[in-house]
């Protein structure tokens, strides 16, 4: 009976000691954390030192990207390569691409090219991860300029831009007599109007979005960096606790008492919402359309409005792009694919049946615009709307932001509120 | 070892099988590390040689002889404990006394190639030539020196130019030109797009000067621009310089590491290089005010948290599998069955959906109920829902644990209590439970380890929130680990240095509370 006993202390103590590196071992090596990663940190990592989670394919060309973008990826780049005399590899990684692509190049067994959203450019560029993209004058004539400013880092040039995407206004027709309002204050009545069970379907959730507050946050005046004489974003000149700011967490807290802002819908609920017919506008992106369609909404699209007397609204835009890695076997080739997706709309139109992301090339928004309005629609609307910011000191602006315009909503008080995420952030920054 | 000679001993150690197993082990390590070692050298990866080399010769000493028999049953467990727990400990710990992290990943020279490579643009209506690679016949194509044959397209003229020589105009009876490229030329051999590629290291730095500021640079495997190189580093001095600016970049202290900064000692480039920072990383965790305000209050909902899950899924498992060890109980397999399907169910998945169930507006609890609690809005409502949660997916393990201990407990025992005049309450809380509890109080000390560091139940349910206005450290549900993990990883990206030196702090906190864990185990051992 004692033995048994002591096996079981044992036991127990194997057990602490096995949680207790579990601990160290999601901390120390393995998962570069971005915020998302839950599981990770319970040490079940499948990310090694050496090699990430994927095994770098053997091709003259060998591209990493996520699982929707390989689908529609593999046929035009296999195409290419057969074109040019080239084998090429497709590969996906379904999770944790940026920091898997970061740890195989620096070992050496990376990828030669990946295609992400732009706002990776800073983290990337300040890993030594990725090298710059020269595009011709050709490409730099058919890109919107949009795409052009979004790769565009400290002055220099990083990818090849093929999609854009930004927020636009769903409306449900069925829900509301004003399918483009174009004040926030017009679309609260008109929807009140109309009867709706929700008024708006904008994720807040219970640890705020500040990605999805954007619009309204910049309409009263807010802004998160400020920019230096060359334009580029400066990361001591925090826009979070200035004045606009605050002007924005009081719009916000009045919608939030107004109950058109909830903590309850999330991103998790919000197009499901809209689909179900229970809310009567939609702030998202092209990613709802897809559901939209099939739930048989008559809806309309338009730019997210702002607030009555203030500033437009302007939402982030993420443009999707190649970029070369600096340590992949290939550069030459990366290289050459990289001036081939920005040159012509080739690449980018072969993409586009398996994975419907408004184009970035002027000429083949142009071509779709009859059978894919809504699309080329956000495409355009994406024109007007502001790069999110690529650099890596983004990364403090989400947690305390959000957090700042989901308590705001929930009722907080707007000012002291908002100026204690701008001391957070500028901490978190200096620190 | 005077049992050495004994007849038996001799007998058993000269078995056919046992030599051939002997054979075979000692083969296989042979044939692995024949394997690995020419990796190892191609890899540099002198370390894990030395460490390989020295495990094959303990293993060969261990093995080979009839000598060392403990040695022969210590070595494998000890070898895993080397390589699967020390390591990964002293690699922590390694690393806490390092910057490692984004920005701070490779070596200085990495940094100063890559900010160099980075200022590379094209002038302001640069000319894009295509491009053919060339190298002098029976030159190196993949060292060069090399020669650039480019078409101006629109022109259709050819030039050449090397690192020293600028643009020269070629007759075009030198060379021959296919479908706007170069692909033959008097005194020159072409090479192809696969030697272009293996050499593009070397031809991303070769420039074919243009003027005093512009060079034609090399793009991908058959095009060239005119560009400039605005940075250049001086390995002397230790300095960038900009020469269109003409301001110079010095090495200086940014935060705890080292970067290039200008003359305002602000840092002009993001990329640093990985360095050793003393203590700095603990003297960050230390002096981090807002660290130590929140930790007391972490520190004690963590207890409440491991505490609470432990006794109540402890209680709800026992007494359902009190009701359900009872005789008279009819379609006990059935219950029993629907009552471990908690248990089957994938933990991530479940926590995903009981978040949802908590939606204030929108969640199954409050609109079956009629309520309208904001669970994940309120710090006190949170932790009951994390505890509830955490109930739920628990109480299944206590079942099945407290079932196969009363099934233990000899029937004999429970029949003297009876005789003895004890009523079946009496018998339950004065004998059963006891027997029962020295079965189970160590799997509850085990369980009470596991919650105190269950990560995944309070980020999957609650990411830690609510977080109270103008609180950002702390959040209504944060137990220690998912504070510290915020703390590591939440604000300025990957921070492994950082994060390394919270986990050894936290090893270090974990590990008294073991000690305290393993007294308390000695206690209950009184019972007997």
């Amino acid at each position: 009976m004692l033995i048994r006993r002591k096996n079981f202390l044992a036991l127990s103590g194997a057990a602490t000691a096995t949680a207790l590196l579990a601990a160290c071992g999601g901390g120390s090596s393995d998962d570069a954390g971005t915020t998302g990663g839950a599981s990770d940190a319970g040490g079940a990592s499948g990310a090694s030192d050496a090699g990430g989670a994927v095994t770098r394919a053997d091709a003259d060309l060998v591209i990493w990207t996520d699982e929707e973008k390989a689908v529609s990826l593999e046929e035009p780049a296999k195409a290419w390569g057969e074109a040019n005399g080239l084998t090429v590899a497709v590969q996906t990684v379904a999770e944790d691409l940026q920091p898997n692509f970061i740890t195989a190049n620096q070992a050496g067994n990376g990828p030669d090219m990946i295609v992400a959203a732009h706002d990776w450019i800073g983290n990337l560029v300040q890993n030594s991860s990725i090298q710059p993209v020269q595009l011709p004058a050709a490409a730099t004539e058919a890109i919107a300029p949009i795409g052009l400013e979004a790769v565009t880092y400290d002055g220099q040039t990083y990818g090849a831009p093929y999609a854009v995407e930004t927020l636009v206004l769903f409306a449900n027709k069925a829900l509301t007599d004003v399918p483009e309002p174009k004040t926030v204050e017009e679309l609260v009545e008109a929807a009140k109007a109309g009867g709706a069970e929700n008024v708006l379907a904008l994720p807040v959730g219970e640890q705020g979005d500040a990605y999805h507050m954007e619009p309204f946050y910049t309409s009263a005046g807010g802004y998160l960096f400020g920019k230096d004489g060359e334009g580029n974003f400066d990361p001591s000149d925090v826009g979070v606790g200035k004045e606009g700011s605050i002007t924005a967490a009081e719009k916000i807290g009045e919608l939030g008492k107004d109950g058109v802002l909830k903590t309850s819908i999330s991103g998790d609920n919000a197009i499901s919402l809209f689909t179900d017919g229970k809310a009567a506008y939609l702030v998202s992106g092209p990613w709802a359309l897809e559901d939209i369609r099939t739930a048989k909404i008559d809806f309309a699209m338009s730019a997210v409005p702002g607030f009555e007397g203030m500033d437009p609204a302007v939402p982030f835009a993420g443009v999707n792009a190649f970029y070369v890695a600096t340590n992949g076997k290939n550069p030459a080739f990366a290289q050459q694919f990289a001036t081939a997706v920005a040159s012509s709309a080739d690449i980018a139109e072969q993409m586009f049946p398996k994975n419907e992301l408004p184009p970035i090339n002027l000429e083949l928004q142009e071509k779709l615009s009859g059978d894919y309005p809504e699309i080329v629609k956000i495409a355009e609307l994406a024109g007007s709307a502001e790069p999110m910011p690529a650099i890596p000191e983004m990364a403090a602006i989400w947690g305390p932001l959000g957090q700042a315009d989901a308590n705001i909503v929930g009722g907080a008080d707007p000012e002291s509120t908002m100026t204690s995420a701008g001391e957070e952030i500028t901490k978190q920054i200096g620190g | 070892m005077s049992s050495a000679q004994a007849p038996a001993h001799r007998e058993r150690t000269t078995t056919i099988p046992a030599v051939i197993a002997r054979v075979v082990l000692l083969g296989a390590v042979l044939a692995v590390v024949a394997f690995t070692v020419p990796i190892a050298v191609a890899q540099k990866q002198w370390m894990w040689l030395v460490v390989m080399l020295l495990a094959a010769v303990a293993i060969f000493v261990v093995y080979s002889t009839k000598r060392f028999i403990p040695g022969k049953y210590l070595l494998p467990g000890t070898l895993f404990l080397a390589v699967f727990l020390i390591t990964p400990i002293v690699l922590t710990i390694g690393y806490s006394f390092t910057n490692f992290g984004d920005g701070t990943r490779g070596t200085k020279e990495q940094a100063i190639e890559q900010i160099v490579a980075n200022s590379v643009q094209q002038t302001d209506d640069s000319t894009w030539y295509n491009m053919s690679v060339a190298v002098e016949p029976g030159g190196d194509p993949a060292a060069g020196p090399f020669t650039l044959l480019l078409v101006d397209p629109a022109s259709g003229e050819v030039l050449a130019g090397d690192a020293e020589t600028s643009l020269e105009p070629v007759p075009a009876s030198d060379v021959t030109v296919t479908s706007g490229f170069v692909t033959a030329a008097k005194d020159y051999e072409v090479l192809d797009a696969r030697q272009v590629n293996t050499a593009y290291k070397a031809l991303q730095e070769l420039a074919v000067p243009v003027d005093d500021t512009s060079a034609v640079r090399v793009q991908g495997a058959n095009q060239a621009f005119v560009g400039t190189t605005a940075l250049s580093y001086d390995e002397a001095s230790d300095t960038i310089t900009n020469a269109a600016t003409g301001e110079t970049y010095t090495v200086g202290k940014v935060g705890d590491s080292e970067y290039f900064v200008g003359a305002d000692g602000k840092r002009a480039f993001s990329q640093s290089w990985l360095q050793g920072v003393g203590g700095e990383n603990y003297l960050r965790l230390f002096t981090n005010g807002a660290i130590a305000k929140q930790f007391g209050a972490a520190f004690v909902w963590t207890l409440v948290f491991a505490l609470g899950s432990v006794l109540l899924t402890f209680v709800v498992g026992f007494a359902l599998a009190l009701v359900l060890n009872d005789e008279r109980m009819k379609g006990r397999r059935l219950y029993r069955s629907v009552l471990l399907l908690p248990y089957a169910v994938p933990g991530f998945i479940s926590l995903l959906v009981w978040s949802s169930f908590y939606n204030k507006d929108f969640g199954l609890i409050n609109e079956t109920l009629g309520l309208s609690l904001n669970w994940m809005g309120d710090p006190t409502l949170a932790k009951a829902a994390v505890l509830l949660t955490n109930l739920w997916m628990g109480f299944p393990y206590m079942f099945i644990v407290s079932t196969g201990a009363l099934q233990a407990i000899p029937n004999d025992v429970m029949e003297a209590a009876r005789m003895d005049g004890a009523n079946r309450l009496q018998t339950t809380v004065k004998v059963v439970t006891p027997l029962l509890l020295v079965a189970v109080s160590p799997l509850l000390v085990a369980s009470f380890a596991f919650n105190f560091n269950n990560f995944n139940a309070i980020q999957l349910l609650t990411e830690g929130g609510p977080f109270l206005p103008g609180e950002y450290t702390r959040g209504g549900t944060d137990i220690l680990i998912s504070m510290i993990y915020r703390i590591a990883f939440g604000g300025s990206g990957a921070d492994f240095g950082f994060a390394s030196a919270v986990s050894v702090a936290l090893f270090a906190l974990t590990g008294i509370l073991a000690a305290i864990q393993f007294r308390f185990t000695n206690v209950l051992e009184d019972v007997n």
